[in-house]
């Protein structure tokens, strides 16, 4: 038998192309020695978590958010150390540089040669030993410095907020639906409140109570960010509340604190990654925005929004200052995307087009 | 008689992200214009896939479609462009799906449904297709088509649905209809009338029928020939009476002796060890191979071709070779007779005392604005203990209703439930749910998803504490996987690993980890396949016998009811018509509704099925609910009035007196 297949298991049977010589007379017989465990299961094991990976792996943009996004954090937590300037370190000789890097200064058409908009070369012109990659800006600041400090507080607040709303909004929301009846009524009403009101005028207003900082910025964006993701929750859990193995563990005698924690919200992970995930880029656009308009972070705190805000200033004469912090938050925003787009279809095939 | 229709070697592949899936593998055969062909399979056996790829309704990619020919009237389907595939949809070949509710647009009229495909493929006026349209709605049997083709498809029960489905399919008079598994999501009396309608229909019409379903009783009912498909081949086709009164595979042979009969009870189910196996790597020789009891040495190496067994029948077994001899074919038939002796062994049930006792139970959900939905409404019946209690009905009578009161998921709205004599409202609700289990009907949404098997099962134990350490734990799963006939090596998968007839035997092992007394089990098998159903019927027969369970069995199947059940009640709109002993009840039913009920089982023999009168014409014209029940025999007992008990009393004894 053994034999057999090793010589004959390779070849593709076709009804007609089995030669008549083949069929012996011993092959008419009753198997009888065969190992008959029909119930083995002959793939590997695979958890829910390890399925996503392998289908989030073959969706080519939901990897390069993810490098991206890997890169980007990198960047914010090593960039400031790459070289020897401070971030609020001040030398008016030096300041509104152009972009100046070793080796891709002799790159013309890159413009990272340290030559200004009229094609001077300002490093020459003021005297200015060494590079700076991403050029000054007017106080003479590093401008590489200051962006990579910027976007790791702008995604310190965007990891916090975030982390807020989902803590928040997966309490709120699980409680809500799980108890459903008039305990439901109340609190959607609540939430029906909340979204009603302006969100600018609420964070507007808290930011004028508290002082800007971050922490202020970042409550204003929770107090009323959370209420999406409570009613992703609430929509998820009202829908497996329903589901028979829940149902199965309510006659086995399990109480509330197990089906919430151990049945449903376990069950609900996915949308609450890919909503978290699309939580992350507005809560940094939003913060960019704050301070863009100037309620967000005061000087000399670098964020994104405030390194946009003071190169907007100079945008037709130094137009580096603007460039290099506007395409950052733009990576930022896309890659998350990219990535919670990718996270969707990998957690919920069925969403797939 | 004349094809219309021929496929040869048609193949259909997917190509996912976790590989290749051959769902049709290598098909060929012919539909003679004016016949019903039946193609039966399990889920998974590629004969949707099949059907649809017939007038290229499968989506590419992911699905590429492979093969010689589909010859239609001289030309190749195959090699059709999009826009002659459009025209050949609907006009020549149109298909009937399995769900009328969603193959109905809620938000058009039935009219402007019906009329789309009549304008799309005929130059005719509006009016003229809303003619047509009447018409086909008075032949599919919609009374008063005038008023009702202005509705909306919400406005139309199941069954109106289907038939209307199957009006837009006729509507421009097609040569071949593929009816993919059109009665599934209807209940048994609707489907009865269903199935008339397509015989009529054929008859009427001379339309080809290609008739998918999984349902054995059905393909007797309708088909002329049959075709069975197994892992993506057509393993057996023949004409009907051939098929199943002289099957030659033996994964036919199976099925056949998987289904219950209604007419003989107490022959064992034969089941089919196993599932089918994944089409991503279909096995080198005969797929059935491995489930087979008695398999040869060739089926592992060699896919067999289709021998002929007579002119119109074939079968694709090497059973059927020359070579194979006479010895063989005795050693197969011994294998065969000793794993039947084995089951055959059925002792008499001894009933013991009264365990569950239900006292005019009442469950109204509120579904707002005054709008009281009364699924339950004044049940009473008895459960002994060690016997199986049957709960039949269509949908929507509060069968499940009732079953979830008794493990206490809704709070009753009015009546009593004993156990052992005590008031289940008032029992310590920890001791209540380890004596009372439940067994849940989808195999898929009944196991959490996110959990391993281990701790899907010891989940009862983890919450009653009934272990000491993590070795007993392990130690205790391992026993029920065994016990449950599963691998308990496998502890550690994940539910999706598994396929539907395991995973509903995690779920029978999760149950059975409290050591329950009474179990309560609620359609445990209308979602699996027929070789699969005999599986899990069988291991609740032998949990039973070993570990005295007692049983409340729900479901809609009336034939497994029967074969399960020692006492059966039925249900009809929240509240119990009749309930006797399962014999008593199939050979002398009083009320019509359980006599309109019982005529409408197909029954999967064909010569039975085109003979059988008794209670065919039954219907009942739902008056009597408003009875009580009375005794009208021993242990047997109606919902009716004080006349009718007498007019029941006096019909039995006459027929007594007659036999």
């Amino acid at each position: 038998m053994e034999s057999l297949i090793q010589e004959f298991g390779f070849l593709e049977v076709d009804e007609i192309s089995i030669p008549e010589q083949k069929l012996t007379d011993d092959l008419f017989e009753v198997e009888r020695q065969l190992d008959k465990d029909v119930e083995v299961i002959s793939q590997k094991p695979v958890s829910y978590l390890g399925d996503s990976w392998k289908r989030l792996k073959k969706n080519r943009g939901a990897i390069i958010g993810l490098v991206l996004i890997i890169i980007i954090i990198f960047l914010a937590l090593a960039g400031p150390y790459m070289n020897s300037h401070e971030f609020d370190e001040q030398n008016l000789k030096i300041s509104n540089l152009p972009p100046k890097v070793p080796a891709l200064e002799h790159v013309p058409f890159l413009g990272l040669d340290g030559k200004d908009i009229e094609g001077q070369d300002t490093y020459a012109v003021k005297n200015v030993d060494g590079y700076y990659w991403f050029g000054t800006d007017n106080l003479g600041r590093d401008v590489w410095t200051r962006v990579w400090e910027g976007t790791r507080i702008s995604l310190y607040i965007a990891f916090l907020a975030a982390l807020l709303d989902l803590l928040i909004g997966v309490t709120y929301g699980s409680i809500s639906a799980y108890y459903g009846g008039k305990i439901d009524n109340v609190m959607q009403r609540i939430i029906e409140v909340l979204i009603g009101v302006p969100n600018l005028i609420v964070i507007i207003l808290l930011i004028l109570v508290l002082q800007p900082g971050i922490v202020s910025i970042t409550l204003a964006m929770v107090i009323t960010g959370w209420v999406n993701m409570a009613r992703i929750i609430r929509g998820q859990v009202l829908k497996l509340k329903g589901q028979e193995f829940v149902l199965a563990s309510r006659t086995l005698g399990a109480g509330d604190t197990r089906l919430i924690w151990r049945h449903l919200i376990p069950n609900s992970i996915g949308p609450i990654i890919i909503t978290t995930m699309f939580t992350i880029p507005t809560a940094i656009f939003t913060e960019a925005f704050l301070s863009f308009i100037g309620l967000g972070l005061q000087p000399p705190i670098a964020s994104l929004g405030t390194i946009v805000n003071d190169g907007f200033e100079l945008i037709q004469i130094y137009p580096h200052m603007l460039m290099f912090s506007s395409i950052i938050i733009s990576l930022i925003m896309i890659s998350f995307n990219l990535l919670g787009d990718g996270l969707r279809d990998a957690f919920d095939p069925k969403m797939r087009k | 008689m004349d094809k219309i229709l021929s496929v040869k070697n048609l193949s259909v592949s997917f190509d996912t992200y976790a590989g290749v899936v051959q769902a049709v593998r290598n098909v060929s055969f012919d539909l003679d214009k004016g016949e019903t062909l039946a193609i039966v399979g399990e889920s998974g056996s590629g004969k949707s896939v099949m059907s649809k790829s017939l007038m290229g309704l499968i989506p590419q990619p992911p699905g590429k479609i492979d093969g010689e020919y589909i010859q239609y009237k001289n030309e190749n389907i195959l090699s059709f462009s999009k826009g002659k595939l459009r025209k050949l949809r609907g006009s020549e070949i149109s298909i009937v799906f399995q769900d009328p509710m969603t193959s109905l647009n809620p938000t058009m009229t039935v009219k402007n449904q019906i009329i789309e495909g009549i304008l799309t493929h005929n130059r005719i006026s509006k009016k003229k297709a809303v003619a047509r349209a009447i018409e086909l709605l008075g032949l599919v049997g919609i009374h008063e088509p005038e008023k009702r083709i202005n509705q909306y498809p919400h406005q139309f029960s199941g069954g109106m649905q289907q038939r209307v489905v199957i009006a837009m399919a006729l509507a421009c008079d097609p040569e071949i209809l593929i009816a993919d598994e059109p009665t599934t999501a209807l209940d048994v009396t609707v489907q009865a009338q269903v199935i008339d309608l397509f015989k009529k229909i054929q008859k009427e019409r001379g339309t080809s029928i290609v008739f998918i379903t999984h349902d054995l009783g059905v393909v007797a009912n309708i088909a002329d020939r049959v075709a069975v498909m197994y892992a993506g081949k057509i393993v057996e086709i023949g004409k009907v009476e051939e098929i199943f009164y002289n099957p030659s595979h033996p994964y036919t042979k199976g099925l056949l002796k998987a289904m219950p009969n209604l007419r003989d009870s107490n022959s064992r189910l034969m089941s089919i060890p196993g599932s089918p196996p994944n089409l991503m790597h279909p096995p080198a020789g005969d797929a059935f191979a491995l489930r087979n009891k008695a398999p040869l040495k060739i089926d592992f190496l060699y896919h067999p071709p289709m021998f002929k067994v007579t002119d119109t029948h074939e079968a694709a077994t090497w059973l059927l070779h020359e070579k194979v001899g006479q010895e063989v074919e005795n050693e197969i038939e011994d294998i065969l007779l000793t794993e039947e002796e084995e089951k055959e062994s059925v002792d008499q049930k001894v009933l013991g005392n009264k365990l569950l006792e239900v006292t005019d139970l009442k469950q109204h959900f509120n579904a707002g604005q005054n709008n009281e939905v009364r699924a339950v409404d004044g049940v009473s019946f008895e459960i002994y203990e060690g016997e199986t209690f049957g709960l039949v009905g269509e949908s929507g009578c509060g069968k499940s209703t009732t079953g979830r009161n008794l493990v206490n998921l809704y709070e009753a709205t009015g009546g009593e439930i004993y156990f052992k004599g005590e008031r289940l409202a008032k029992k310590n609700k920890v001791e209540l749910h380890k004596q009372i289990q439940m067994i849940f009907q989808d195999p898929y949404s009944s196991l959490n998803p996110r959990w391993t098997v281990a701790d899907i099962i010891a989940e009862g134990m983890d919450i009653h504490g009934l272990y000491k350490s993590e070795k007993e734990r392990r130690k205790k799963v391992e026993d029920l996987l065994e016990t449950v006939g599963l691998n308990p090596e496998h502890a550690t998968r994940y539910p999706h690993e598994f396929s539907g007839g395991q995973r509903q035997r995690i779920g029978i092992a999760r149950a059975l980890a409290v050591e329950p007394e009474f179990i309560v089990a609620d359609e445990p098998i209308s979602a699996l396949d027929v070789s699969i159903q005999a599986q899990v019927i069988n291991l609740l027969n032998k949990l039973q016998k070993e570990q005295g369970l007692t049983y409340l069995f729900i479901a809609h199947d009336l034939s497994m009811v029967k074969h399960i059940s020692d006492r059966v009640g039925v249900m009809y709109q929240g509240r119990m018509v009749e309930i006797a002993p399962s014999d008593e009840l199939y050979e002398n039913p009083l009320h019509p509704y359980t006599q309109s009920l019982l005529g409408a089982i197909p029954v999967p023999d064909p010569n039975s099925e085109k003979t059988r009168k008794k209670f065919k014409d039954v219907t009942w014209e739902k008056t009597g609910v408003e009875g009580e029940m009375r005794e009208v025999f021993p242990d047997h007992f109606v919902s009716c009035t004080e006349e009718e008990l007498e007019m029941y009393r006096k019909k039995g004894a006459f027929e007594l007196v007659d036999s």
